[in-house]
Order: structure tokens, then sequence, then C-alpha cells
């Protein structure tokens, strides 16, 4: 029975137990989300169902995918001013408390994603029922845009799940499974799929008990405790992201602490602070990161690859790394070396990236029997569709590695090489098809790193560019074309800012200082410990490369600490000192000393080498080389990117620093001129 | 009921993993993580794929606890499908060759066309069992209904209902006669007058041929493992290389402690490892494009009295030789798996003594000499290893290998076979 013709996403089922159905199946897309629109129409809904006589209401979702994938990130964008924004937050939180009023018991049957909006729209339900599935996921990441719940969630998660759990869940923005979910509180009951509708059911017809929290979690939000609570909280907050450059973590904090005593003030200071972050520049440049973190998938699904088996040679760090990351995204994986002991210690990191990431040990053996050593490629060579090359860098040894295999290979498979240093023109050379070689060029750690540069020679036939994106976009990596030049986009622009900060540490200023001064800016890490992670003979090798192509120093003392065998991390000794792979941290080296010189060199040479690239075409659009630099660097998310940097700090006043910087410290400062075709 | 044309059975290829020494606490793997990674890179290098197997059957003694049909989760861990059937068969110690019997029966017979058979053992998982006592306390102990009546059950518990049932030592004991197999070895030593020397010269050999078999690269058929902990296992691990007939001498006899001859290294090893193999019709090499090893001609099982175990294959390849109108002599190479020396020794004896091959085995004379120099050659039970459910697919992999080394074409391989019975395949290789 549909009883309301004028609704495009949501319908009405009655059954024979007089139990509303209400499905939403949001038109023209496979996934639901709360736009404007649906939540007027939810609103209507609910406001014809609100008179009906009834035994209960049951919200769910006809997606495949899930129930609610949270607010319309794209409506985000279009608010002018935060009056704009607030008030379209006051409407939502106006239709979810009409929700929380119905007369009669209210379910959210929940499969699949559950987050954002969609989960502030169940916790406004008298009941919340999932599905025991691993891709049932439930969460409230606001946070990782910038901004945080706004439809009431800071107010009814916290009565749900005690203070601390709530804020945990806030704060961090992560997603829990089902069963995290009904420890937390956040669900009621989790049942398996064939279950899931007679527990809706049940709730309504049976009454079922609801959660309810504990004496303790109850009290964690009392007016005497939340003093004591935000303190330690914040101490905690404060040692993962700055207020500075993160307000949103602390904004809700805040609000927790100042108005969860009366709930309807806290609704009306959410929403003002919603849409105070919302139209702020940190919110507006992760919400910008997200379009381009959905452009370079886009470009993932170009064409139709079909990949099921692929085979890695050379299982050193990198070979071995991408050789277990494809395992776990659940492919079929040979890697191949030429003897088990150059293998065995690959298994070993594989074995415990699938522990820590699968944790059941059916789940991890299952990946384990994906990953197949294959001494000398007997095996998965002919079989491959997707062959990595990531042997050592040694353009004689990969060329006639490939004149070998070549003629072994499936005619359609994509070959690829992993180097970070050798042109593809070179390689390519040895083949009899030079088209087919294309770059995959991955970071380390590869589990952690997002980016993947697809490097295209110019030789490089562009349907290989597109198998290689395709195939990125498979093994869940953001896939960013890019020109074979020396150090491609991430490391070309990284360099520049590692060196000066050698060269920082050679004019005498302390690691310590200049690594505050890039993590102030909001790096991820310092450039100095950065360089001792990834190992500073690599760091010497990849600057050679480089400055072969462009002019960069190298300076001296990283030659001296190279020689010295003093080379970061995994000997012990770099710019600082480690035990068993941990950094010493030294003590009583807190200085107060002015780094605003400091920072200025770090970030202006790379975001001038950012304006260089952009210029020499090594990407093909300002965009795309944020996009690169923020994925593969970890460069300041809420600065929007190096080039986002320069348009917003202004380049008549950058290039006015450079030129000063120059004077001072030489040419590598020299302005790499305007920015071209940036069209943002 | 009309006899029907069997079919041929050919043997397509095969690869083992390296027998793994048990080292006195579970090791690496269990029996199902053996065949999976023998079958794996086996099946890797096929020109066809799991899910083309009309069948997967292993031999396997003792399954751990959560792999009672070891087969199943083989033939799903490989990638099967879920409508490929799996079985495990048991014979004790020539599971392995069970395994490949059934198999060529189901081929021979038109029922299946393509069939992943072979046998695994994991001997170091073998459980620790609760006796029958302690399993009652418990059970007592669970229907108590009260603080006072728990208390009173476990009031009961004696240091006897701690003595733990050793599954593995069970395993090797004849119930029936009460006789553990090292005894059966004693008595058919004594029965053919075969003396310690003789025995540890045997054993002495076994792991000589071994080692010149490992320098030599002959052992093609082992698949290198990995577990997680970095470690890698690419060789079998009972080999000793610096043996020698007076290090041996120092052994004391373990069976009959006081006056035997049968010692730990004169018997085969307690070890972990899996052996599969791709048995087809020549339908399926068709089909594939396979390439073929060898064929199974045909099988033969004996049994005999339980103490005399030992002598199972003097009493299984006589009638199969007889079926193929074949004499010794038209055999290229043997395998008779290395339970003890005793008792290969005593199986040639055997058949050099006219009273017994009369008597026992029912010939009109003597069953004849085997050249030592043919019977296994490249070591065996002694110097590898015998994971019970593995060794009979390891001989007969093996000698084909041993066959296509010499440019030959007949070989034997025959097991012992706790409980008294014996068994022996006659294969054939085909091609150049």
């Amino acid at each position: 029975m549909k009883n309301t013709e004028q609704s495009k996403h949501w319908y009405t089922e009655l059954d024979k137990n007089m139990i509303a159905w209400l499905h939403f199946d949001m038109a023209g897309t496979g996934t639901n989300v709360l736009s404007a629109e649906v939540l007027n129409e939810l609103s209507e809904e609910l406001a014809v169902l609100k008179h009906k006589e009834i035994q209960g209401l049951i919200i769910l979702s006809d997606k495949k995918n899930g129930f609610i994938a949270g607010a319309d990130i794209k409506e985000f964008t279009k608010f002018q001013s935060p009056e704009e924004a607030s008030n379209m937050i006051r409407q939502g939180q106006a239709v979810f408390e009409r929700l929380e009023n119905m007369p009669y018991p209210t379910v959210s049957m929940i499969h699949g994603f559950c987050l954002g909006g969609g989960m502030e729209l169940a916790l406004a339900c008298n009941y919340r029922v999932a599905e025991d599935h691993e891709k049932t996921k439930l969460g409230l990441p606001e946070v990782k845009l910038g901004i945080h719940p706004g439809f009431g969630g800071t107010v009814r998660l916290p009565r749900l799940t005690g203070a601390l759990k709530a804020m945990d869940i806030m704060l961090s923005g992560r997603t829990l499974n089902a069963q995290q979910a009904k420890k937390a509180g956040m669900v009621d009951y989790v049942v398996p799929k064939r279950h899931l509708k007679k527990m809706a059911v049940m709730c309504i017809q049976d009454r079922m008990p609801v959660r309810k929290p504990s004496l303790w979690l109850r009290l964690s939000n009392a007016f005497f405790i939340r003093p004591l609570l935000k303190i330690m909280i914040l101490r905690n907050l404060k040692t993962r992201v700055s207020k500075e450059h993160y307000p949103a973590p602390f904004a809700i904090v805040d609000l927790w602490a100042k108005y969860y005593s009366n709930q309807k003030t806290m609704m009306k200071e959410e929403a003002l602070s919603v849409a105070k972050l919302m139209t702020g520049t940190t919110s507006q440049n992760l919400v910008r990161i997200f379009f381009l973190s959905e452009s370079l998938k886009s470009m993932g699904r170009e064409i139709e690859f079909p990949v099921s088996h692929i085979h890695v040679i050379g299982a050193g760090v990198m070979g071995g790394d991408i050789a277990a990351w494809c395992a776990l995204q659940g492919f079929t994986v040979t890697l191949q070396d030429r003897e088990a002991k150059f293998i065995a210690p690959a298994m070993k990191r594989a074995y415990s990236l699938f522990n820590k990431r699968l944790k059941q040990p059916r789940l991890v053996q299952k990946t384990m029997d994906r990953l197949m050593p294959d001494i000398n490629g007997k095996t998965g060579l002919k079989k491959a569709d997707v062959i990595i090359e990531a042997i050592f860098e040694n353009a004689d040894a990969k060329k006639a590695l490939y004149k070998e295999i070549e003629p072994q290979l499936k005619p359609n498979a994509l070959l690829a090489t992993n180097t970070s240093s050798i042109p593809l023109e070179n390689l390519s050379e040895a083949l009899s098809n030079p088209g087919r070689l294309v770059g995959l060029h991955f970071f380390n750690p590869v589990a952690k790193m997002p980016l993947v540069e697809i490097v295209k020679g110019t030789s490089t036939d562009d349907e290989e560019v597109k198998k290689a994106a395709s195939f990125a976009q498979k093994i869940s990596r953001l896939p960013l074309p890019v020109k074979s030049t020396p150090g491609f986009l991430v490391n070309r622009i990284l360099m520049p800012y590692m060196l000066e900060a050698v060269t920082m540490a050679e004019e005498g200023s302390s690691p310590a200082e200049i690594d505050r001064a890039a993590v102030k800016f909001g790096m991820p890490m310092g450039p100095l410990l950065l360089a001792d992670t990834v190992g500073l003979d690599i760091c010497l090798h990849v600057a050679e490369i480089i400055s072969e192509g462009i002019e960069m120093p190298v300076p001296e003392k990283l030659r001296a600490m190279t020689k010295k065998g003093n080379l970061g991390r995994k000997s012990g000794q770099g710019f600082y000192r480690y035990k068993n792979g941990r950094q010493i941290i030294p003590s009583g080296s807190q200085t107060s000393s002015s780094d605003h010189d400091l920072t200025d060199r770090l970030i202006l040479r790379m975001v001038n080498e950012a304006v260089a690239c952009l210029n020499e075409g090594v990407v093909e659009n300002a965009e795309l080389l944020d996009a690169g630099v923020i994925f593969g660097t970890g460069f300041a998310p809420f600065r929007g990117g190096p080039l986002n940097y320069w348009r917003t700090e202004g380049e008549a006043g950058l290039n006015k620093r450079l030129t000063e910087l120059e004077a001072h410290y030489g040419r590598r400062f020299h302005p790499a001129g305007q920015l071209k075709g940036a069209h943002a | 009921m009309a006899t029907r044309k069997l079919k041929d059975v050919f043997i397509v290829d095969g690869s083992r993993t390296p027998f793994l020494k048990a080292k006195g606490k579970p090791g690496p793997f269990s029996a199902a993580d053996l065949a999976f990674n023998a079958a794996r890179s086996l099946l890797a290098r096929q020109t066809f794929s799991a899910e083309d197997l009309d069948e997967v059957i292993i031999g396997c003694v003792i399954p751990g606890p959560s792999e009672a049909n070891i087969s199943r989760i083989l033939a799903l861990r490989l990638g099967c499908t879920v409508t490929t059937p799996a079985w495990t068969v048991q014979r004790n110690c020539a599971s392995g060759l069970q395994s490949l019997d059934s198999a060529a029966l189901n081929i021979a017979t038109g029922r299946s066309d393509l069939i992943l058979a072979g046998g695994a053992e994991a001997m170091s998982h073998a459980p620790l069992l609760l006796n029958i006592h302690m399993l009652n306390l418990l059970l007592r102990l669970r229907s108590s209904k009260n603080i006072f009546q728990r208390l009173n059950t476990l009031s009961h518990l004696r240091p006897l209902h701690l003595k733990p049932v050793i599954a593995l030592l069970c395993g090797l004991t004849d119930p029936v006669v009460g006789l553990n197999m090292g005894q059966t070895a004693e008595i058919i030593a004594h029965r053919f007058g075969i003396s310690r020397k003789e025995m540890d010269a045997y054993a002495v050999r076994s792991h000589q041929r071994l080692a010149e078999a490992q320098d030599s690269g002959y052992l093609e058929e082992i698949e290198t493992m990995f577990d997680g902990n970095g470690n890698y296992y690419d060789h079998d691990e009972g080999l000793y290389r610096e043996t020698s007939t007076e290090k041996l001498a120092k052994m004391k006899p373990v069976f009959d402690r006081l006056a035997g001859s049968v010692t730990a290294a004169n018997s085969s090893q307690v070890t972990d490892g899996a052996a599969m193999l791709i048995l087809a019709s020549s339908e399926a090499i068709k089909k594939h494009n396979l390439p073929v090893m060898g064929k199974i001609i045909d099988t033969r099982w004996a049994s005999l009295d339980p103490s005399e175990m030992g002598l199972g294959p003097a009493h299984a390849i006589p009638p199969l030789l007889q079926a193929h109108k074949l004499k010794p002599s038209d055999i290229d190479f043997w395998e008779i798996n290395e339970a003890f020396a005793a008792q290969v020794l005593a199986c040639l004896r055997a058949w050099e003594d006219e009273d017994y091959c009369r008597n026992e085995l029912g010939l009109k004379s003597t069953f004849g000499s085997i050249d030592p120099e043919k019977l296994n050659v490249d070591g065996g039970g002694i110097s590898l290893g015998h994971p019970v459910g593995a060794s009979g697919a390891r001989i007969v992999l093996h000698l084909l290998h041993v066959l296509k080394r010499h440019g030959a074409r007949r070989g034997i391989a025959s097991l012992c076979i706790g409980g008294g019975q014996g068994g022996a395949m006659l294969i054939e290789r085909t091609g150049g």
C-alpha cells in the first residue's frame, strides 16, 4: 500500500499486524543519503503516520549496500553563511524529534552502513536492530569532514552509551561493526539476516526491553562528573590533534560539558556549532579532499579490467608488502623471488598484517591461503592478470627480467613496475611491446599509504594506464596518473622539504625544533623523523636521482651521515636515536625559539616545487596535484593541499617571501612562477 | 555380473611437503596445512583449476580434532567448488596408498575423470586425551547440583585421573595382540634371524642414500613451505648425515628393552608431512592437455598375523606380480616403506626362504631375491620419516621420479600396515 504519492524517496507498507514499514529507497542512486529533499519527505511521511492507528513503525532501506550513508555531502558546499546552514540543520533536527516522539514504538532495521546522519536517524528511534554481518558498519564519522553530528547525535549517543564511549566514537570518527556497536550500546539487537525482520517485529509486538545504560554510564553524564571527565578527555585528545587545525572534536567535548544537562539548549547549540564548523576553512578543505578522493576513485572506473590473480616479482619490503596487501583485498597472489629465504620474511610480515586486520584465525588462514610463494615464478607468471615487478633498482636487471618473462605472460595481462627512479622509457626498451609497461608506484608502508602513482612513460599505451588505475581502485588504493619524470610527483615534492630540513640541521637547528615547525604547520610527521623512518640511504638515493633532473642541491650532511652508516631508524641512529626501532625521545629539549622562519623554509620549498610540477605537467591539474600530495605525503589535509595553500595564502605574498628567502639562503628558493591551469 | 572393461589410470603430476621431524611439541603445520601446501603448488602449475577436479581423497590416520574429514577441508581451501565431493580414507600406515587405490578405482570404473589424491599426517599434533576415569569424574562434576556435591566429587580426584592417554602411542600399539609396532618388528627379526648389526647397517645406508639424493637434487617433488614466523622448510629434516654403524651401535633397544635389537635409529621417525598426486583418465588427459608421468596398473592388499605385521609386503607383492605374469626381475625399482629396518630385511629374507614361500605365501618355490641397489634407492622412512598417512603416496610419487631418472619402466611401491596387513601397487612409467 502506497499512501503518499508525492514521495520520491520513501514509501510505506502496512502489514497485517498493523505495523508500518517505512522504506527508504533514494531515487536515482544506489546509496541512501539524507539530502534536504529526503528529509522534507521523511517529515511529511511521519506527519501522516503519526495519526494512524498502528502498532509501530519500522524504518528500513531498500538499498543493497546499506541503511543510510550519512548526510548529502554535496549540500555542504552550498551554504553561504552559518545562519543558512544552521537553519537547515535545525529543520533536520525537527524531523528527528518528530520521529523520536511518535506515539508508538519505532525501530531502525539496519544492514550495511549506517553512518553520520543515518546513525543519528537510528538513534532517534526506540529500537535499533542490526544485521550480524561483517559489512554492517555503524558510526558518526563527521569529524573526518571537519564537523560533528548535527541531528542530535551529540545529545542522544552519550545518553545510550555513557560519555566515555560516546566521546571515543564521535571524536575518533571510527566505525563499529555490529557486535562492537551492540557492546557499546549503540544498537539493541544484533541478529543474522534471516531473523532481521522478525526481530524488528518482535521489538514492537513483544515490547522487547530496550538497552538501558548502567548507573555508572548514566553518571558519566552527570553535571558534577562532566568537568572532571572533560579534563581527562581533552588531555587525551590534545595528544592526537590540535584545536587550531581540527576544531570539530573540541567543539563536541565543549557542547557536552556545557549543555548536556539541558538537552533542548544542547540541540540548538549543536546546530550552531556545526553551522560554524561547516562554513569554516578546515571543513571546507576536508570536504574538498573527500571529493578529490572520489574523483581519483572514479579514474579507476574508466574501463572494465577483470583481475583475479596478481603476480609480484621481488619479495623485498615493497614487493612483499604489495603482495600481502593484494591478498588482503581478496585476490589470489603469487610472490616470486629467487630463493625461499627472500620470501620468508615477506610471509611473516603478511601474517602479522592479516592477524592485525582480520583477527579471526579462520579469516587469517583464508588470506594466507591466497598468498602463494612462487620460487622463480614457476606457476604465477603464466596465469596472472597483473604482474608487478618490484626487484632492486637496477635498470639492467629489470630489463633482463622483462625479456625473460614477456613471452610467458597472458596477452592482456598488465605489466607494471614499482620503480621509483628509473625512467619507464629506458625500461620498456627491453620489451617487444614497449607500450605495455606502466609504473605502479606504491608508498611505504603499503598497508597505510592510500595513494599509488600510475606512471606513464612516453611509450606507455593509454589503455594500460587505464588498466593500472582500474587495478589500483580494485585494491582500494587511489590512482594518481603522473608523467615519468624523476621522482614522479610525491617524492619530487617531498624531497626539497626533507633536504631543507637536513640543511637546517646542518646549520645548527635541533632536529626536534625543525620537526616541530613542520608538525605545527599540520604535517603528520616532521621531515627528519620521516627521513629516519624511510632510511637516509634511500633518501639520498632518491635525492640524487631527482637532482639529476632539476636544480636541487643535496646537503653534505646527508651524504656524511649515510657514509657513516647512520641510516635512521633501521640502523638505530639517524637524526634521532632508536632502540629496537623505537625512537628515544630526548628529555628537556623543549626550546621556545621562534620557528616562523623554519616553517616557511620547509613548507615553501614544498609548495614552490608543487607549482613547478604543475607547470611542467607532471600531473594533469591542480586538483589532482593537491590530492596526490595529501594522500601521498599526508600534507596537512585541513589546508587542502599545497596549491590550495598557495592560492589561499596569496600568490603575490608567497612569491615575495620566496624572493626574500632566495636572497638569504640561495637559488633553491627561486620562485617557480605563476600558477598555471588552476581551475578551482 | 558382467565384467566391464576398466579404464586406464594415469598419474599426471605430484608434489609433497618436506618431511618435518617431530621435535617434542606440535609442529608448525596441521595435517590440513601440510596437505594444502603440497596441493596448492601442485594445482597452481596445472592447465586446469581446482574447480575441474571431480573429487579429492586423502589418507590420514589421526586428523586434528577440527578436521575429521580432512579431505573436504582441503578441497574447500584449495578452491574446489562446494559441489566437489571429498573423503578421507584410513588404512593405518598405508592410508596414502589406499587413497591412490580408491582414486584409481573410481577412474578405472568411469565414476571420475580427474582426482586429487594423497596422504597427510601431522604426527606431532596427535592429541593427549583424558583417560576414562577423568572423563567420568568430569561428567559427574557437571551433574553435581550444588557446591557441596561438587566439592565431594572433586575430593575423589587422584593422580590416576591426571594420567593422559597419548593418542600417538595408542595408535602405534595393536590392541588385539597387545604389542606395539616395534615389538612386532622384534618378533620377525627373531624369526628370520636378523641381527642388530644388519639393521644398523641398513639404517646407515638409508641416511647415506637420502644424503646423496638431497645433494644431487633428486627430490624435486618437494615444495618449499613457509610459516607465518619467517621460517621456511625446504628439505627432509630426518636426515642425520653424521651417522655411522659405530654410532648406531651405542643406541639402546626401545621396545624389547633388555635383549632386543630394534632401536629408535633403525626404526622410522615420527614425522609430519603430506604428499599429493593428480590422477586422471585418458579423457581428462585429452580435455586439459595434461602431461603423463605414469600409470597405475594394479594394487593388491593382503592380511596376516598382526604380531608379524612387518611382513605385509611379503604377502601383498607376490599375488600382484602373479596377476600380471611378472617375475621380480621384471621390476626395475622397488619402494618398500621402511617402518623398521628389521621389517624390510625380513621381507627380503622371507622371499628367499623356501619354507616360508611355500607354507605362508602359497608359492610353489621361493619368490626370489631383490637387488638391494634397486630398493629404496633414495632413502626411506628411517632417514626421512614415516608420517603414517602420507608415506604411501610419497613412495609412489618418488618411485615415478626414480623410474624417470633411470629411464626405467616398472616399479612396485609397498607398505606394511599396523594391524597385520600389507599393500602393494604396481606402476609403470609411460613416455620417454
